[in-house]
């Protein structure tokens, strides 16, 4: 971790305006994203936690301009991404994939893995045919798909097949910086940890950089290099995975981490009121913050 | 005392492509006011097993074809249609995990919690009315007053999940039956509703059924684990015993493949991921389900060719293999991949 960021993000905002009420002259503006500044670096995981409705997912997407943020600023390699053109975001894609949450309906059904994974090559015309189809062998090879299965549709595949399908695409153009938004929490924990096994050895072998959006605590602690707590639209808590989950600073990062069941009957018998007092201290300063 | 009783139980799916032996010889006892964890990973029959607890198979698609279920004392796969509508709701009574399309969309929350008061108790209107307002004050919603005459979507999913805990206890019952129950819901409202059921469940002596797929939802609510695998129990013991000394492969796997969050440098640690994926269950061969995925099975090994009886390896655990821990001299033979 030197250098200049690979990803710098800014005062970030997005507001989404509801639908007008009845009786309201104006409509309410929900503030999704509120003006939150983080970093990526080369090859380094930065987890995004936080519950539903934090604004987690939605900051993703701002990364990615398909949603375009409200205010702030979002560099990728130096450069602004807010604002650009089409051509020149597309040029950008290429560096910055997406890994999304649900296997079964990110894979177009109707198409072949091949196609699928072939897909984001054609868009941008690299290489000719022979050569992109070398390269799916390869990466359905990376991911751990037998090669041979190339010309099946996603419906033979399991979830956690699919969801490596989707890694694959989301590796063809060799980005540097992966979204991957909740990428594991549609499977069985038997499955989930081949993902994120693979996730993690896939950083090591070609250097990438994933922003891993997730609501599962424990899982983004698996992967994530450095941790970033959200709650409504806010970070509350910024730092090293480790020292996080050892010493939270924020009464919601520790309401977060003792809400967590973990598998010790004994400890969790034994915890009860501790953890409950935990989060009634949580909500205290909630309801304090609370507009 | 055994209030549920459940021996031999066999459920299947009838597809075009043949039976699913979805529970395939499922046998259990729970005792009035105890809570037995029933965990496992999808498709492993755990809500099968529910559904044909509670007489709620899908007729046609799916039915019991084998075993017994009794419930104090009555058998209720020979139960009619009436006679197990009285029971339900009454006696027995079940939390889903999707409280959006468990609730009526149609009905206020009030006229929801008063119609199983008045159909199973006999309750007039005023008092049902009254007793709603309690219910409602027990699982912990404010102004519950006030919000009795409000809609299912003016409710927030973790407000939604007790309204579903409200009317299951309405009536009483001596058991719970619940499937995924906080699966739906964010880590600190599943803490809360968590919490909730565990009080209600003491103070009303309960028993209670719960389903889910999380090793530590099981860890924090169960006095007795069921482990379920590809339509089987394949391990039970009480809570403590079953995590301090897990003896089936499949259940050391599971624990293994638990990413924790209490662990130093987590990102520099493999997760012992299971290989493979559980089998079909269309007219599976007779041999161990588990032993393609297993660590500890070897070529030519018994598990490809019998099936595993499930025999009492200590007093009160329950174990499916021909290979638990305790009974392992050396390391693993082949590791799986």
């Amino acid at each position: 971790m030197s250098g200049a960021p690979l990803l710098e993000v800014e005062g970030l905002t997005k507001t989404f305006r509801m639908r007008r009420r009845l009786g309201r002259r104006q409509s309410d503006v929900v503030r999704a994203v509120d003006g939150i500044s983080f970093e990526v670096h080369e090859g380094e995981t930065l987890g995004l936690v936080g519950e539903s409705g934090s604004g987690k997912s939605t900051t993703g997407y701002c990364v990615l301009q398909l949603l375009k943020p409200t205010s702030g600023s979002v560099r990728f390699n130096g450069r602004e991404l807010t604002g650009i053109s089409r051509a020149e975001l597309r040029a950008t894609r290429r560096e910055l994939q997406i890994v999304f949450q649900d296997p079964y309906s990110s894979l177009d059904p109707r198409l072949t893995v091949e196609q699928i994974v072939v897909d984001p090559l054609e868009v941008h015309r690299v290489g000719d045919r022979a050569s992109r189809r070398r390269r799916v062998q390869e990466l359905l090879e990376l991911v751990g798909i037998e090669p041979s299965h190339a010309q099946r549709y996603p419906h033979e595949f399991s979830g956690g097949q699919r969801q490596r399908i989707g890694i694959a695409r989301a590796l063809a153009l060799d980005p540097k910086l992966l979204v991957c938004d909740e990428p594991v929490s549609a499977l069985d924990v038997s499955i989930q940890a081949q993902i994120l096994n693979l996730l993690n050895d896939l950083q090591e072998r070609l250097g990438l950089a994933y922003l891993f959006i997730a609501h599962d605590l424990a899982v983004v602690r698996a992967v994530s290099d450095r941790i970033a707590v959200m709650r409504r639209g806010k970070i509350v808590e910024v730092g090293d995975a480790d020292e996080v989950y050892a010493r939270p600073q924020h009464p919601y990062t520790k309401a977060l981490l003792a809400a967590v069941p973990v598998a010790d009957p004994r400890r969790m018998r034994e915890e009860r009121e501790r953890r409950r007092a935990i989060r009634a201290a949580a909500d205290a300063t909630a309801d304090a913050a609370a507009p | 005392m055994a209030l549920l009783e459940v021996t031999d139980l066999r459920t299947q799916f009838f597809t075009r492509h043949g039976r699913v032996h979805a529970v395939d010889g499922v046998s259990f006892t729970l005792d009035v006011g105890r809570v037995l964890g029933v965990v496992g990973e999808s498709g492993c029959g755990k809500s099968v097993t529910a559904l044909s607890l509670m007489g709620l198979l899908p007729p046609r698609q799916a039915a019991i074809v084998g075993g017994s279920v009794r419930y104090d004392g009555r058998e209720l796969t020979a139960l009619g249609r009436r006679t197990f509508e009285d029971l339900r709701g009454r006696e027995i009574a079940m939390i889903f995990q999707d409280s959006m399309t468990s609730l009526n969309p149609t009905l206020s929350i009030g006229e929801q919690i008063v119609e199983p008061l008045r159909r199973h108790l006999g309750m007039t209107r005023r008092d049902a009315r009254r007793r709603a307002v309690e219910l409602l004050e027990q699982v912990e919603i404010p102004n519950s007053a006030r919000r009795l005459d409000d809609y299912p979507h003016n409710y927030s999913g973790g407000m939604r999940q007790r309204v579903m805990i409200a009317i299951a206890i309405a009536c009483r019952p001596k058991l719970l039956i619940a499937d995924e129950p906080t699966t739906a819901l964010d880590v600190t409202v599943q803490a809360s509703v968590l919490d909730l059921l565990h009080d209600l469940q003491r103070e009303y002596e309960m028993a209670l059924v719960l389903i889910t797929h999380d090793m530590g939802v099981v860890a924090e609510m169960a006095d007795e684990v069921l482990v379920m695998y590809a339509g089987q129990v394949v391990e039970q013991a009480p809570a403590v015993e079953l995590f301090d000394r897990p003896e089936h492969p499949y259940t050391e796997a599971l624990l293994a493949a638990l990413p924790q969050i209490e662990i130093a440098h987590a990102r520099k640690q493999r997760l012992a991921a299971i290989p493979g994926r559980p089998p079909s269950l269309l007219e599976p061969p007779p041999v161990c389900r588990f032993a393609p995925r297993c660590a500890h099975a070897v070529d030519g090994d018994r598990c490809l060719a019998e099936m595993p009886e499930l025999r009492e390896i200590r007093p009160g655990h329950l174990v499916r293999t021909f290979h638990p821990s305790s009974e392992r001299r050396s390391a693993p033979v082949r590791v799986g991949r």
